[in-house]
């Protein structure tokens, strides 16, 4: 149930990205949640709804845009979207890799209706 | 309609904190870990004995995190170590704020060893930075050899690994090389020990780790001060 906690952030980062009076006209709200991010979309649409739920908030579209789980191999230089959490290069077999996306939790955009 | 770019992580603000309290911790040279784990892998017992061991040797500090109670603080006070409770009223994890509130209870000063027991919870913890200087995860026997595939992030996160309950390996499912293929191929560079809290066995080796990385943190820390 962290999702909540990080809901709270979420709101935190809107109002100190958009003036006071725009609040009521955000139409929607872009999200980044990798897949190695530990927090689960659904959990975190209910979190939102929850607490913006009578607030000036209530009426945003929370979107989430999913972010795979990607490994870049140092040795043979491919991109892999491996099962998830597993580093090892699926062409050459090196474990000598570098995660490049799967790990974001970010606000992205707000998308305001004028 | 426009467009208001972003892109600003939303647990920057815990990392803001996490990194003052790392500062602070730096500065009174103590090497921090960050205990994590599902509840009943043995974080609680693993201190007991850890204290038990070195407690003469090394000056140790706990801060306790717990959802509910204090009763993991009280049975670690029981070795006269300080102790710091955290309770979080329901919720599932340590966030960096509350622990900055608990290092200021603290006579950092006098630590040189300081443990951070989170919440039992395999999933939460990992993402919330505290400014320790590292995730140490213990995973038991009789939780099975899938953990770290089920949760990865945890296991990516942590430089080391402490298979617990070791004594209990003839009676349950749990294949403890496939356990531990199952975490390197998460984390290749994770370093890992088996112990049993209930036997003692490999307690000794991870109790001399920890004084060799007590003792390399202060080198280190007191070099970058002159």
């Amino acid at each position: 149930m962290h999702e909540l906690s990080i809901a709270k952030n979420i709101v935190e980062i809107i109002k100190e990205s958009v003036e006071e009076k725009d609040l009521l006209s955000i139409d929607k709200v872009i999200l980044k949640i990798g897949e190695l991010s530990g927090v689960m979309p659904d959990s975190l649409q209910f979190s939102l709804e929850a607490i913006s739920s009578g607030t000036e908030l209530e009426k945003v579209n929370f979107e989430m845009m999913k972010v795979p789980f990607t490994v870049k191999c140092k040795i043979c230089n491919n991109d892999s979207n491996n099962e998830l959490g597993i580093v090892k290069c699926p062409v050459c077999g090196s474990n000598d890799t570098e995660i490049i996306s799967g790990n974001e939790l970010l606000v992205s955009e707000i998308i305001l209706k004028n | 309609m426009s467009v208001i770019t972003v892109e600003r992580k939303v647990l920057a603000k815990n990392d803001e904190v996490a990194e003052s309290n790392r500062a602070l911790i730096k500065r009174n040279e103590v090497f921090a870990i960050n205990l994590v784990s599902s509840p009943g892998s043995g974080k609680t017992s693993l201190l007991e004995k850890t204290i038990n061991s070195i407690g003469n040797k090394v000056n140790i500090s706990v801060i306790e995190g717990d959802v509910q109670t204090s009763l993991d603080a009280e049975r670690v006070a029981n070795y006269n170590v300080p102790v710091v409770s955290i309770i979080t009223n329901g919720s599932c994890h340590l966030e960096a704020k509350l622990v900055e509130d608990a290092l200021n209870k603290l006579d950092l000063k006098k630590t040189e060893l300081l443990f951070i027991e989170n919440v039992g919870n395999l999933v939460c913890p990992a993402g919330f930075d505290l400014g320790e200087a590292m995730k140490i995860v213990i995973v038991s026997t009789t939780e099975g050899d899938d953990k770290p595939l089920k949760y990865p992030k945890m296991f990516r996160n942590s430089e080391l690994m402490i298979i617990n309950k070791i004594d209990l390996l003839p009676y349950v499912n749990c294949d403890i090389s496939k356990l531990k293929n199952n975490a390197l191929s998460i984390n290749p560079g994770l370093k890992i020990f088996e112990v049993s809290c209930t036997s003692g066995a490999g307690i000794k080796e991870w109790c001399n780790w920890l004084i060799e990385n007590v003792k390399e943190k202060h080198k280190q820390d007191t070099q970058l001060m002159y």
